[in-house]
């Protein structure tokens, strides 16, 4: 069975064909940062950066939400599930991510109520459900992710569901782009900006950044033949000494982006200052309960503690969300960190480049 | 995190723009989705699933993107390796 609009940008002659495409096209060395940990994860999987003329690096960059949720939120969470009578929600890559002393898992054994479920309005059902318990849905994400979001909040909200709340770590990608660009280490010549991310929120944001920094930004998607043609691109832009926004994932995204769903983000929450694990505080790169909704905001009802910027010693995960270091880099990796084991966030996440390394790259990086 | 699978709709329920919801197949398991976000989905359209969400409907227009560009920057290689250096 052919799988539509997946198999027809998998094919090996179509990638070939683009490899040699860049070999062509490619005069220098030039390093490209992918945005998004599912292109990272497209990226080791299919061994694209192994196909690639040896002149062209790529740099696995922070987008990732599971890694950059901060331990201290982590920590919140643990809090909040070891409660009687309350149910924590979240989606099923939150549970092995470690927090200071243990991770959702270890809670879940010691019998705290942490369910996992697919979408954030499985979780209002739960909290519909069950009207006897406290129901608090772990929100994480990208903008792909905030419009679903935002929807749980929204219909509680209207339904008056009163047993329902959510502790969020929402954060957006242009904020995190500007803050790698700002860093004096950073020797990134070009991005494929996160396709999924774009379809909800556009690229417009994303033509200053371009401007100001001089750099080739392509909207991309995740399969190996889009991946490939989002790196055409964006060499072709380098070699032709242009530096603009270009949209490879034209099969999803335009410009404004999904308005309906920015429409509902923006009644139910609103940008703040956020933490990033590993990062660090960026300024206006977080999304939280609006005040019409706070009542909503489990970190308010639940009296929660700040965030924190804390991390596991020995884990150089910070670095390698800035592209400064890859996972085989670490002397942790594969050894005191493993995904059943792991110390950081980034080996959690099948989008978390460390956890894709032990996938695909375990035996190249031990011989 | 940000993973969506394109799937077909392959019916609709409700007529309530934020309540809407329609049945796509996913790897053979029905599910329903909310299509909250795409008022403009359609029966038979393939859309983009993220946590029982549709973002976006995929444009069948903009589905040969990929080889079209391809044939396109392959015909023009010999000017684009001769030329490709000197513009910076």
């Amino acid at each position: 069975m052919t799988l539509k609009y997946m198999d027809e940008y998998r094919s090996a002659e179509l990638c070939n064909q683009y490899v040699e495409c860049i070999a062509t096209i490619a005069s220098r060395p030039w390093k490209i940062m992918e945005a998004c940990g599912g292109q990272t994860h497209s990226i080791v999987k299919y061994g694209i950066d192994q196909i690639l003329p040896a002149n062209i690096t790529l740099v696995h960059g922070p987008g990732c939400p599971v890694c950059v949720t901060p331990m201290s939120t982590i920590d919140a969470a643990i809090d909040l599930a070891a409660r009687p009578n309350l149910v924590l929600c979240t989606f099923g890559d939150m549970l092995r991510v470690p927090g200071s002393q243990q991770d959702l898992m270890a809670v879940k054994a010691q019998g705290g109520d942490v369910r996992i479920v697919y979408s954030p309005l499985d979780a209002l059902k739960v909290a519909r459900d069950n009207p006897q318990l406290e129901v608090v849905f772990f929100a994480v994400g990208f903008e792909t992710t905030t419009p679903a979001n935002a929807m749980a909040v929204f219909q509680a909200h209207q339904e008056g569901i009163t047993n329902f709340s959510m502790l969020t770590s929402q954060v957006t990608v242009p904020p995190a782009l500007r803050a790698i660009l700002a860093s004096p280490h950073h020797q990134i010549n070009g991005f494929l900006a996160p396709g999924h991310v774009c379809t909800i929120a556009g690229y417009a944001e994303y033509e200053a950044i371009a401007r100001e920094h001089g750099i080739p930004i392509v909207v991309t998607g995740f399969e190996p033949g889009d991946i490939l043609q989002g790196l055409a691109m964006c060499i072709l832009q380098l070699e032709q000494g242009r530096a603009v926004v270009e949209n490879q994932y034209t099969r999803s995204v335009n410009r404004e982006g999904n308005q309906a769903a920015q429409g509902m983000v923006n009644e139910v929450f609103t940008v703040t200052d956020k933490m990033w694990r590993g990062l660090g505080q960026i300024n206006h790169s977080g999304m939280r309960i609006a005040k019409k909704y706070q009542v909503f905001d489990a970190e308010l009802r639940f009296g929660l503690g700040p965030e924190s910027d804390q991390e596991n010693a020995g884990c150089i995960s910070g670095l390698i969300l800035q592209g400064i270091k890859k996972p085989i880099d670490c002397p942790q990796f594969g050894k005191n960190c493993r995904p059943e084991r792991p110390l950081g966030a980034t080996m959690v996440s099948s989008e978390g480049a460390c956890a894709a390394y032990y996938r695909y790259r375990r035996q190249e990086s031990a011989a | 995190m940000c993973l969506s699978v394109p799937a077909k709709l392959i019916s609709l329920s409700g007529d309530e723009p934020l309540t809407r919801t329609g049945k796509v197949s996913l790897g053979g398991v029905l599910k329903d989705i909310s299509l909250a976000y795409v008022p403009e989905a359609q029966v038979g359209d393939y859309v983009l699933v993220h946590v029982g969400f549709a973002l976006s409907v995929i444009d069948e227009s903009e589905a040969q993107f990929v080889q079209e560009y391809l044939r396109q920057t392959q015909a023009s290689l010999p000017i684009l390796s001769e030329t490709g250096g000197e513009a910076s």
